[in-house]
């Protein structure tokens, strides 16, 4: 993925959280977790990204 | 419970019998090889298991009757296999329905339709429907045909005491009291076992949040032997709702009440009947319906560490309590009884050595840690215990609306049999192998002739060879051989070549196999089977 890539991800990304709603973006995100690594077809590489992801979380 | 104005064993289908305490009081005393508490489905399973190895027993059990309602009705496949080998599996195939396919359904859409294997190959389905009443009729007719089983009803142990060779049991029974001595005891008394406390041990591991009620409804319903789960439907939201059909026209609906929903509450009458027609409504179903009976159980997972306590062994529920999803309670317990049956039966008779008990420990608490980790997989999904389990389950049945891969997590997986890897008395594997069952495991149907090659097993142990010339010499009083065309159905299930063997146990689980077999290796094999005196 080029910069641009990624920005239009992180675009989509913010646009869709909102219109989904506060109540519904956990279940928005944590589907998209399920449907991206079942994408990824690599366990370990999910696993690695969970760990990953739940780093600094308090800074 | 059943409604108001009915007493607890009048049904809507099945008359229960009245079993009065043994009129005949001479000799209640005498000494039994083998006592039973708990004439339930286990215990009568082990009273037959026992008397088909020739060994006596006296069954007992506190109640007049059969249990009150249908408590279990998914006997498996396995089971089956055990049903014949007991001699009572006949009334079951004609009663029971079979069936190999669940749905599950998410805010009413269906995300998953699941087949449990199934083929020509096997004798029996991998799973049927039954009403417990009828499980308890059917073994209690082949026990009534039964002159080395004494069945005393009415009869409450009350107490228990380890003596030289033995143990005293003091019975009591609306008519008197008196004490008898037993060689062995099985305890088949059940998830309160009495005698479990009469010997202090507790059952250890985890209560689960989630609590059902299961209620069991009479109605001309129109739908396929398919059970179905329904994921936080609109009678229910947030909830579960699990729905079996029963013969009889009898279906069971188990549904799951919220957190904090008053157990006394949610089990009143009124408030079961306007559950179950909520559930009713949800399926579409419009016309008239009876209730039958009801309950409210937990999911838990509590086990005894050892089975076994000196002479007494545990089975059954007395030894472990298992979650309903994972379809164990009644079919661990019937190969619990299985199980003990025919190791107590030839340490009894000298045909083995005494150590073959402590393998029973090790083979059924396996089975049982087994289905806690399978059960607890089901439990978590079907009642979610924290915020996160919550948020991935609602995401994965949300996602399976779309996304069939997700549905899957919605799989109630119903066990195979368990393996007995770790067992002391199972040889290890042939490496030589490259497919097939492994040692401990249950041994896998296929057709041979017009039958199948379950049908062609010896009461004891039995070795299936390919080539006739290991047999010769072979066969004994507990060892029938069995000779096998190589390139057969029989010989791809187990990837055998034209000099491979198994041994198979009395339990249909294996204890050996070689590719490459000799009449030593058999016999070296049949010895650590039996734990007898190693050569």
């Amino acid at each position: 993925m080029t910069p641009a890539d990624v920005e239009t991800v992180y675009e989509a990304l913010a646009e869709t959280l909102d219109a989904v709603g506060a109540d519904k973006r956990e279940l928005f995100l944590a589907k998209l977790a399920l449907l991206l690594s079942h994408d990824l077809g690599d366990t370990a590489r999910v696993l690695s990204r969970i760990g990953e992801a739940a780093q600094n979380l308090d800074v | 419970m059943r409604p108001a104005g009915r007493a607890e064993t009048d049904s809507l289908y099945f008359n229960y019998p009245q079993f009065e305490p043994p009129a005949e009081r001479a000799g209640l005393s005498e000494p039994a090889p083998v006592a039973i508490v708990g004439a339930g489905p286990v215990g009568m399973a082990a009273a037959l298991g026992l008397a088909r190895e020739g060994i006596r027993s006296v069954l007992f059990d506190a109640k007049s009757t059969f249990n009150d309602g249908s408590r279990a009705i998914c006997v498996a496949r396995q089971s089956y296999h055990i049903l014949e080998r007991l001699g009572a599996v006949a009334p079951f195939l004609e009663k029971s329905l079979g069936w190999t396919t669940g749905r599950s359904f998410y805010r009413g859409q269906q995300i998953l339709e699941f087949h449990m294997p199934d083929s020509s190959r096997e004798k029996y389905r991998p799973m049927y429907n039954i009403e417990q009443q009828y499980i308890e009729q059917f073994l209690w007719d082949a026990i009534a045909r039964e002159p080395l089983i004494d069945a005393r009803w009415q009869s409450e142990v009350t107490g228990m005491e380890d003596v030289e060779g033995g143990v005293r049991l003091d019975v009591k029974d609306p008519l008197g009291s008196y004490s008898l001595e037993a060689d062995w005891v099985l305890a088949a008394d059940g998830a309160r076992s009495r005698l479990r406390g009469m010997r202090g041990l507790r059952l250890k591991g985890e209560n689960f949040e989630g609590r059902y009620v299961i209620a069991d409804v009479q109605m001309d319903h129109d739908y396929p032997t398919i059970r179905r789960a329904l994921f936080d439907p609109d009678c229910r939201r947030g909830g579960t709702i699990l729905v079996h059909r029963q013969p009889d026209n009898i279906w069971r609906i188990d549904y799951q009440l919220r957190d904090g929903e008053d157990e006394a509450e949610a089990i009143r009458e009124d408030t079961v009947r306007a559950s179950v027609a909520a559930v009713l409504d949800e399926l579409g179903y419009a016309g008239g319906w009876e209730l039958e009976w009801w309950s409210v159980y937990s999911a838990n997972t509590l086990a005894l560490d050892d089975y076994r306590d000196g002479r007494v062994f545990f089975i059954g529920d007395s030894a472990h309590i298992v979650p309903i999803f994972g379809v164990r309670g009644l079919n661990n317990g019937l190969a619990d009884a299985h199980n003990i049956a025919w190791k107590l039966a030839r340490v009894m008779q000298g045909r083995a050595g005494p150590a073959l008990l402590d393998s029973y420990t090790p083979e059924r608490r396996g089975a049982t840690l087994d289905v806690f980790a399978n059960a607890s997989k089901s439990a978590r999904f079907m009642t979610p215990p924290t915020p996160g389990w919550q948020l991935m389950r609602d995401a994965a049945l949300n996602l399976a609306l779309s996304h069939p891969f997700a549905g899957e997590l919605a799989n109630p997986r119903q066990m195979t049999p368990y393996t007995y890897a770790d067992s002391p008395i199972v040889s290890a594997d042939d490496p030589a192998f490259t497919g097939g069952p492994v040692p401990g495991a249950s041994l896998p149907e296929a057709r041979v002739g017009e039958g199948f090659l379950s049908d062609l097993l010896g009461p004891g142990f039995t070795l299936l060879a390919f080539d006739a010339g290991l047999t010769a010499g072979l066969a004994g009083s507990d060892l029938k051989t069995v000779v096998l065309e190589p390139g057969s159905e029989a010989a791809e299930v187990l990837a055998a070549g034209p000099r491979s063997a198994y041994l198979v146990r009395p339990d249909l689980h294996i204890a050996a196999r070689w590719t490459k077999a000799t009449p030593d290796a058999v016999r070296r094999a049949l010895v650590r089977a039996t734990a007898g005196e190693t050569a």
